[in-house]
C-alpha cells in the first residue's frame, strides 16, 4: 500500500525559487511498494493476473497492446495462465489473418489489439514510456533511491482524479487529475508567472475506475486503489515481460564478476610482490 | 618498439623460423605484449582496456542485434520490441548494448581526463591524442546514429536537432542538412542511411584504436611522474619499468572486472535509467516532446551549444562583425566544436614544459575546476532553456573555452613547477619498499 506521498517535480528549494528555476507544475506521485521491485524482486503471478483482468474488462475498451503477444501470457514470471485460458483469452478477438486475409478467431500467436480509439495511446510499453519523476534537478538521485517509475505513476493517474480546485471555470475541458503533468491548466489556476498553482493537470481520459467495478474471482477486494496497482503492475509486466529473469541474469552476472575479481585481486597482488617489497610503514 | 631497449622474440623452432621469416605477426604480438610499461602506472591508466573492451563488446552484440533489426520506419520500432520480448537473450543483448554506450563514454572521459592531468598530451605524444581526439569523435557520430535506430521519440527529434546544426551553416547548410537526412525531415532514407554508417564506424574505430597503440608503443607510455624512460641501457631501462605481460594485464584485468560487475548490475537492475522514457513512444513527426534531451554523454557539449542565445555580447558583437552571417545558431554550433578543437589542440595550447600535473601546484586548482565544470555542463545540458540555467550555461561554458585558450598557455610563464623526480624508479620506490631481488 501507500507509503507515503511524494511531491515530484517540484522541491521545497524549488518551491522558494520556483521561477527562477522554471520547474514546470508539481504533481503528486505515490510511492508505492510493487512486488516486482528491489534485486530479488518478481511479479506476483495473482496480482497480475488480476491486473490483466481489470486491462480487459476495463482499459482495453479504448486502449490496445499492440506490441505483446497474447501467447506470452503463459510465461515463466508473468501472469503463468495455463495454456487453455491463453487459448481461451486469445479467442474473443477477431484477427484478420495475415496469408488469407480473411477473418478468423485469435490465436496465441497474435499479437493484442491496436487501440481502438485514435486518441488512446497503446500500453505496451507505457510503464517505460513514464518515469514519474526523473528528480531533483533531472538528477534522477530520487527514482534510484525511492524506486519511483512508471508502474507508479500509472497507479497514481488512476487514483488521481479529484473534484476541481476552486479556481477552474465551469467549462474547462477534460478532467482534473492531481498526478498528470502534461495536460492544460485554465489561466485562472496560474500565478503572475505563468506557473500553475495547483497539482498535475487536465486529462482527456475520464476516471476509468470506480468502486466494485470488476468482481475478482480470487475475491480481493475491488476499491480503486487495489485494481489500480493491479493494472499498473500487469502494465509493467506487458512493458519489460522479461523483468525476473533480467534481475537473475544481473544477480549471477555480478556474483560471478565479484568471485572474479576477488581471484584477479589476490593474483594482482602475488605477481606485484616481487617488484614493489613490502609496503613502507611511513 | 618504444625506443625503450628490452628482448625481442627469437623464434626457436624450425617452423617458428620458418613463419618468421616470412611474416613476423608472432614477433609483432610478443613485442606488443611485452611492451616495457613504466612500473609506477597508477589506476587511471586502466581506462584504455576497459575502452578496448567496450569496443569489442558493442561490435558482438551490436552485429547479433542487427540480425534482428529492421531499418524500415515502420518496422523499426517493432523489430525492436521483437528483440526484447522474443529472440533468446534479446533483452540483455539491447541492454548491454545500450548500457554499453554509457560505460564507453564514461570511460573516454575519464581517459581523456586522466590525459589532461598528467600531460599525456605532450610531446612526443601528440599524434596518440589526436588520433584519440579523431576516435572520440567517431564515437559521438556511431553514438548519435545508434541512438535514432530504435525511431523512438527522442530518435526521431534527436535526429531533427542534431542534423538541424549543420542546417545552421551559412550558404550550404540546409543543402547539407538534406544531403545528411535524405530528405527535407528524418524518414525511411534517414534510417537506413544511419543503419548502415553505425554498422560501419566501429570499425574504423577499431583501425584508429589500433593506430592510436601504435603511436604509444613507439613513444611509450607516459607515467604519473612524466618523467621518461630511462633508455641508455637495457639494465636502466628495467629500473623504471616491467613488462606489460603480465604485470598490467593481470591489474588491468581485475580493474576491468570490478568495473563490469558494476555494470552488469546497472543492466540487470535499472537499465533504463540512463535512458529517456519518451523512447519508448514510437517516432511521431507531429508530436515534438516538451524537451528534447540527447543521451547524456553528449550533455556537455550540448550545454555549450546552447549557451551562447542571441542576447549573449560576444554573439552579438560577432554577428555585427560578420556582417550577420554568423547568427546566435551557427555561433552555437562553432562554439559546440570549437569546445572539442581546443581540447584536440591542448599540446600546443599548454606551454608548460613540466607533464605531469602533480608537480604543477597552480594547475592542479585550475584543472580540478575544470573537472567540477565538466559535471556542471553534462547536469545543465539536461536542463531547461529558463530561469537561472541559460547563465549557468553561458559561464561554465566560457570556463571551459578559458582553460585551453587562456589559462593552461599562462601558468606555463607565470607557475613555479615543485621538484619532479629524477627517475620512474625513485618516485615507484617512494611508494614502495626497494625491490625485493
Amino acid at each position: 500500500m501507500f507509503r507515503k506521498i511524494t511531491i515530484s517535480a517540484v522541491s521545497a528549494l524549488v518551491l522558494a525559487s520556483g521561477a527562477a528555476f522554471g520547474e514546470g507544475a508539481q504533481t503528486y506521485v505515490h510511492d508505492i511498494d510493487f512486488a516486482h521491485e528491489g534485486v530479488f524482486g518478481k511479479f506476483d503471478k495473482n496480482q497480475l493476473q488480476r491486473g490483466l483482468q481489470v486491462y480487459t474488462e476495463v482499459c482495453s475498451a479504448c486502449h490496445g497492446m499492440q506490441f505483446v503477444p497474447i501467447r506470452t501470457l503463459a510465461d515463466d514470471g508473468g501472469p503463468q495462465l495455463p495454456e487453455d485460458q491463453v487459448r481461451a483469452y486469445a479467442k474473443q478477438f477477431t484477427v484478420v489473418d495475415a496469408e488469407t486475409g480473411e477473418d478468423r478467431e485469435g490465436l496465441p500467436t497474435d499479437h493484442f489489439p491496436h487501440s481502438g480509439m485514435e486518441t488512446a495511446p497503446d500500453l505496451s510499453l507505457m510503464a517505460k514510456a513514464r518515469a514519474a519523476y526523473h528528480g531533483p534537478y533531472g538528477t534522477g538521485i530520487s527514482q534510484l533511491f525511492n524506486g519511483i517509475g512508471g508502474s507508479e505513476y500509472l497507479a497514481s493517474i488512476l487514483i488521481g482524479y479529484e473534484e476541481a480546485p476552486a479556481c477552474a471555470p465551469e467549462d474547462v475541458s477534460g478532467y482534473y487529475n492531481t498526478a498528470f503533468p502534461n495536460g492544460g491548466v485554465p489561466e485562472a489556476c496560474k500565478d503572475e508567472h505563468g506557473v500553475s498553482t495547483v497539482p498535475g493537470s487536465w486529462i482527456a481520459m475520464p476516471s476509468p475506475l470506480s468502486e466494485g467495478l470488476v468482481e475478482y474471482a480470487d475475491g480481493h477486494e475491488a476499491s480503486v486503489e487495489n485494481m489500480a496497482e493491479d493494472v499498473a503492475s500487469f502494465l509493467t509486466w506487458a512493458a519489460e515481460p522479461k523483468l525476473v529473469a533480467r534481475k537473475q541474469n544481473g544477480f549471477t552476472a555480478v556474483f560471478l564478476l565479484a568471485l572474479l575479481a576477488s581471484l584477479l585481486y589476490v593474483t594482482n597482488k602475488r605477481i606485484w610482490a616481487g617488484v614493489k617489497g613490502k609496503k613502507k610503514t611511513s | 618498439m618504444a625506443g625503450i631497449p628490452h628482448d625481442h622474440y627469437e623464434p626457436q623452432s624450425k617452423g617458428a623460423k620458418w613463419l618468421h621469416s616470412r611474416l613476423p605477426i608472432v614477433g609483432l604480438l610478443y613485442d606488443t605484449l611485452m611492451i616495457p610499461t613504466p612500473k609506477n602506472l597508477n589506476w587511471m591508466w586502466i581506462w584504455g582496456i576497459v575502452l578496448t573492451f567496450c569496443l569489442a563488446m558493442q561490435i558482438i552484440t551490436g552485429v547479433v542485434l542487427a540480425m534482428h533489426y529492421t531499418p524500415h520506419v515502420d518496422m523499426a520500432f517493432a523489430s525492436v520490441e521483437h528483440i526484447m520480448r522474443d529472440v533468446n537473450g534479446g533483452y540483455m543483448l539491447r541492454y548491454l548494448h545500450a548500457n554499453g554506450a554509457s560505460l564507453f563514454f564514461m570511460a573516454v572521459y575519464l581517459h581523456i581526463f586522466r590525459s589532461l592531468y598528467y600531460g599525456s598530451y605532450k610531446a612526443p605524444r601528440e599524434v596518440t591524442w589526436i588520433i584519440g581526439m579523431l576516435i572520440y569523435l567517431a564515437m559521438m557520430a556511431t553514438g548519435f546514429l545508434g541512438y535514432v535506430l530504435p525511431w523512438g521519440q527522442m530518435s526521431f527529434w534527436g535526429a531533427t536537432v542534431i542534423t538541424g546544426l549543420f542546417g545552421a551553416i551559412p550558404g550550404v547548410g540546409e543543402t547539407l542538412q538534406t544531403f545528411l537526412l535524405g530528405g527535407p525531415a528524418p524518414d525511411n532514407a534517414t534510417l537506413n542511411r544511419f543503419f548502415s554508417l553505425h554498422y560501419l564506424l566501429p570499425f574504423v574505430i577499431a583501425g584508429l584504436v589500433a593506430v592510436h597503440i601504435w603511436a604509444f608503443h613507439t613513444t611509450g607510455n607516459n607515467n604519473p611522474t612524466g618523467v621518461e624512460v630511462r633508455r641508455g641501457s637495457k639494465a636502466e631501462s628495467e629500473k623504471d619499468t616491467v613488462p606489460f605481460w603480465p604485470y598490467f594485464v593481470i591489474k588491468d584485468l581485475f580493474a576491468l572486472v570490478v568495473i563490469l560487475a558494476v555494470f552488469f548490475a546497472v543492466v540487470g537492475f535499472m537499465p533504463n535509467y540512463l535512458g529517456h522514457p519518451d523512447n519508448y513512444i514510437m517516432a511521431n513527426p507531429l508530436s515534438t516532446p516538451a524537451h528534447i534531451v540527447p543521451e547524456w554523454y553528449f550533455l556537455p557539449f550540448y550545454a555549450i551549444l546552447r549557451a551562447f542565445t542571441a542576447d549573449v555580447w560576444i554573439v552579438q558583437l560577432v554577428q555585427f562583425l560578420s556582417a550577420g552571417i554568423i547568427d546566435a545558431k551557427f555561433f552555437g554550433v562553432l562554439a559546440m566544436f570549437g569546445a572539442i578543437a581546443v581540447m584536440a589542440l591542448v599540446p600546443w595550447l599548454d606551454t608548460s614544459s613540466v607533464r605531469s600535473g602533480r608537480y604543477r601546484p597552480m594547475f592542479k586548482m585550475w584543472f580540478a575546476l575544470l573537472c567540477v565544470d565538466f559535471v556542471v555542463l553534462t547536469w545543465v545540458g539536461a536542463m531547461p532553456t529558463t530561469g537561472i540555467y541559460p547563465y549557468i550555461s553561458l559561464i561554465a561554458a566560457a570556463y571551459w573555452f578559458a582553460y585551453f585558450l587562456v589559462i593552461l598557455p599562462l601558468l606555463g610563464v607565470f607557475e613555479t613547477p615543485t621538484e619532479q623526480p629524477a627517475t620512474i624508479e625513485e618516485d615507484f620506490n617512494n611508494h614502495n619498499a626497494t625491490s625485493a631481488e
